[in-house]
């Protein structure tokens, strides 16, 4: 058995180190936003949980809000209270930004995955 | 074939041993599930002395056996999903030719990790754990170097060790 690296180690190796910095690159550039999510609660309750890496236009608490998830942010549309505090608050996508409508008692938090804890360790 | 067995008792025992050694080195990165695969060494030796379906079944009793002491039903899970695929990658590399058992075992700890992402995205129904990748690829890429050139060295020592 020859001793050392041959030279398909290297292109295996190689490919590895690509490979791992190309999903690096997708992750900074396009997939970066794509990792959190936003989760509404309404009078504390969640309703509902999605993903800010599609986009998409939803009703919340029966139709006084329209939450609007786009290019990796989420911001509120449209509410039907007389301040619109939340309609013209920026748009959020990091994590524990949140957007709060308190007329309608709606939360729209931002969590990112990164920060979510997992309960099982492999061994 | 008589000493075929024993052997095959050996090597499990050895890569359960190795198994519970890795437990007490604390060897954490911040990302869950990364370490350092020291019984893969033990399945690498196997798969070059040995052949595929030895150290494929090596595999599966070991892990069975170190899952139940050590660990519990979802290690065995990950543990199961990695070994297999990276088992696969092993054994695809090996008949190739032209790779050296570094280049196997660099190909096997990659896989290993990739496995295990696969069950993960399937247990927590997210894709956004696709986050590890990078980190996971370059884990697998060094502790498979380390195992490879480890079993390297072995495997030059046991030459008379014929199976």
């Amino acid at each position: 058995m020859k001793d050392g690296l041959k030279k398909k180690d290297w292109i295996l190796i190689a490919v590895i180190l690509c490979v791992a910095g190309l999903t690096v690159l997708v992750h900074t550039f396009i997939g970066g936003a794509g990792t959190n999510r936003v989760i509404v609660k309404i009078e504390g309750a969640i309703e509902g949980i999605y993903s800010l890496s599609e986009d998409r236009e939803i009703e919340l608490n029966g139709g006084t809000n329209l939450l609007q998830i786009k290019n990796g942010q989420a911001s509120m549309l449209e509410a039907d209270c007389p301040d619109q505090l939340c309609v013209h608050q920026k748009p959020v996508s990091l994590n524990h930004e949140s957007i709060i409508c308190l007329p309608n008692k709606v939360v729209v938090e931002v969590e990112s995955s990164a920060n979510r804890e997992f309960d099982a360790v492999t061994n | 074939m008589k000493s075929r067995v024993a052997y095959f008792g050996v090597f499990t025992a050895l890569a359960l041993i190795f198994s519970y050694v890795e437990t007490l080195i604390p060897f954490h990165f911040g990302v869950p599930g990364m370490k350092l695969g020291l019984a893969n060494l033990i399945i690498v030796i196997a798969l070059y002395k040995m052949g595929v379906r030895e150290a494929f079944l090596l595999s599966v009793v070991r892990i069975l056996l170190s899952g139940f002491l050590f660990g519990n039903y979802f290690s065995i899970i990950y543990s199961l999903a990695g070994a297999f695929l990276s088992l696969l990658v092993m054994a695809g590399l090996k008949r190739a030719e032209g790779f050296s058992v570094m280049g196997v075992s660099v190909g096997g700890g990659v896989f290993h990790n990739i496995g295990q992402l696969i069950v993960a995205m399937l247990v927590v129904e997210t894709f956004s754990i696709a986050y590890y990748v990078p980190a996971l690829l370059i884990a697998g890429l060094v502790t498979g170097l380390l195992i490879g050139i480890a079993a390297n060295e072995m495997l030059k020592r046991l030459t008379n060790l014929k199976l």
